[in-house]
């Protein structure tokens, strides 16, 4: 029993850091039709902000040196996609292969910028004693970093539903995800929108890099990618455009692939993400919650 | 015209789409006031006429609004000098509900005349909470010219048969709508129902393949046999009585 219940916690962290990236990569496809190869980099840049915040201001507050940590992954992340998204994509709006090339191009770039400034080698992240004790859910003893990754990554879904849900420029996301010619026939500025979609995705994706260190323990600059990877996987099952589907997606995936890495062997639950990729494409192409592409 | 110059000029207005040259220096004046019909057979270029003043569609040549040149500017900046469209297909956003939809075409600065849209469709105020995916053809119609008469600042609606695919029924409310909302903006309708063409509006623009062939009061099309075989392919006059 203990090992069902550490297998599910652990299985929706992976998850949570997963919709953490997607949630921003499906807005961001939903809305611009642009497919966002730079967006493991925001992660990448928010994990090494983060960890270089909280080595660079010493605190005598573990808290607090971890608290900077999160907001300089945050900023980093969002500061980063930002300029991105108005220095390099929005140049190239007409162009879908430019912006495919030009994202792929700030991915390596960033990367590359990463591991020329801080090595290949993983980073230990200090965490704050209480986020490194464990709690004993059902006799399975889970670190409370995991859980901490579950509760953020539930508050920026209930962050980014009431966004969408109340405010004007959620009003215009959602519809611009359907019909971005209409939204301007209306006398919106959907530019504007799509600036603000990339500050978020980048600034969650920020987050993800940052909460993806206390969930490991460390950062390295390749993690950004593999999660780019199954954030892609996520955001297409759940839906393009639709951040609950990419919620419920995400935590599919990373259950799956927890249960069956242990259960099976290691890599088969990676094997079955795509499997299931594949059957989804098959059977629902529009995803969880889309509906399927005319 | 009036003494005051037209409210819309479109003058040498060519738009392409891929290869294909759709517009041919379409040049035509709309008086204020009323509604001006954009007649003619399928394919001549009525939609995308709407469209390139709009901007949805590249576009060379003048079209300015008052004293404003419209061409050159993206398509928000062009809705916001006071331009209004109901597009053919309504392109309502079906997942957000009926008060979504008319809160998303509310301009800032502007007067909004919830008032009149609620006298001229007041389903759309009961069905507020519903999504506009679900309505029937006729109700999104409602909603799509609701939105477009929101807006007190819009000075001229560009309308794309808004009596397409409906029932006859309905067809009698859009058309009551439309010459009430006439009373306070002026309207360019594209109109495949001569019948309703012919009730509503005052003007005529037909074109052909692209090409303005004919500009004038309504009843002088309508009522002349020869014209109106000529630029319609009316068998007789009258037949859009």
């Amino acid at each position: 029993m203990s090992d069902v219940v550490l297998l599910l916690i652990t299985g929706l962290g992976l998850g949570a850091l997963y919709f953490l990236v997607a949630a921003g990569l499906s807005l961001i496809w939903g809305l611009m039709r642009v497919l966002n190869f730079a967006h493991g980099a925001f992660f990448t840049v928010g994990a090494y902000a983060g960890w270089t915040a909280s080595t660079a201001l010493p605190s005598a507050s573990p808290w607090l040196s971890w608290s900077i940590s999160l907001v300089a992954g945050i900023a980093a992340g969002g500061v980063f996609a930002t300029l991105t998204e108005v220095v390099l994509i929005r140049p190239l709006y007409a162009r879908p292969v430019g912006q495919v090339l030009v994202t792929v191009g700030v991915s390596l770039c960033a990367l590359a910028l990463v591991e020329g400034t801080y090595g290949n080698d993983p980073k230990q992240i200090l965490l704050p004693d209480a986020l490194t004790g464990t709690t004993t859910i059902l006799g399975a003893a889970i670190t409370n970093a995991r859980l901490l990754v579950i509760f953020a990554a539930a508050l920026v879904l209930v962050l980014l539903l009431l966004f969408l849900s109340r405010t004007r420029y959620g009003l215009i996301v959602r519809a611009g995800v359907e019909n971005r010619a209409m939204v301007e026939a209306l006398g919106i500025d959907v530019q504007r929108a799509f600036t603000l979609v990339f500050a978020i995705g980048g600034m969650a994706a920020g987050l993800g890099g940052v909460l993806a260190g206390a969930y490991y323990g460390t950062i390295d600059p390749s993690r950004g990618t593999s999660m780019l990877i199954f954030a892609f996987i996520v955001t297409v099952i759940g839906g393009l455009g639709s951040i609950g589907g990419s919620a419920v997606a995400a935590v599919l995936v990373g259950v799956l692939q927890q249960f069956l890495n242990f259960y099976a062997a290691a890599g088969v639950g990676d094997f079955a993400v795509v499997a299931l990729l594949a059957v989804v494409l098959l059977v629902r192409p529009g995803g969880i919650a889309g509906s399927a592409p005319t | 015209m009036n003494a005051a110059g037209p409210l819309l000029a479109v003058r040498g207005l060519n738009v392409h789409i891929g290869e294909s040259h759709i517009l041919h220096g379409v040049s035509f004046d709309v008086r204020a006031g009323g509604i001006t019909g954009l007649l003619g057979r399928n394919g001549v270029g009525k939609t995308t006429t709407l469209r390139g003043i709009l901007g949805l569609v590249p576009r060379s040549g003048s079209v300015r609004l008052g004293e404003t040149e419209l061409v050159g500017l993206p398509v928000h900046a062009v809705v916001r000098q006071g331009v209004g469209y109901v597009p053919e297909d309504r392109d309502v956003f079906s997942g957000l509900t009926v008060t979504e939809n008319l809160r998303l075409a509310e301009r800032q600065g502007s007067v909004l005349r919830y008032d009149l849209v609620y006298e001229l469709f007041p389903e759309l105020k009961a069905r507020g909470s519903q999504r506009a995916g679900t309505l029937s053809g006729g109700q999104q119609q409602m909603v799509a010219l609701a939105r477009a008469l929101l807006n007190a600042d819009n000075r001229i609606l560009l309308i794309d048969e808004p009596t397409k695919g409906l029932a006859p029924l309905v067809v009698r409310n859009v058309v009551d709508a439309l010459r009430r909302a006439a009373e306070v903006v002026t309207i360019v309708l594209v109109e495949q129902n001569l019948r309703v063409a012919h009730r509503l509006v005052r003007d005529v623009i037909v074109l052909d393949q692209g090409r303005v062939s004919f500009t004038g009061d309504v009843d002088a099309l309508m009522n002349d046999p020869e014209l109106a075989r000529k630029h319609l392919g009316l068998v007789a006059a009258g037949a859009a009585h």
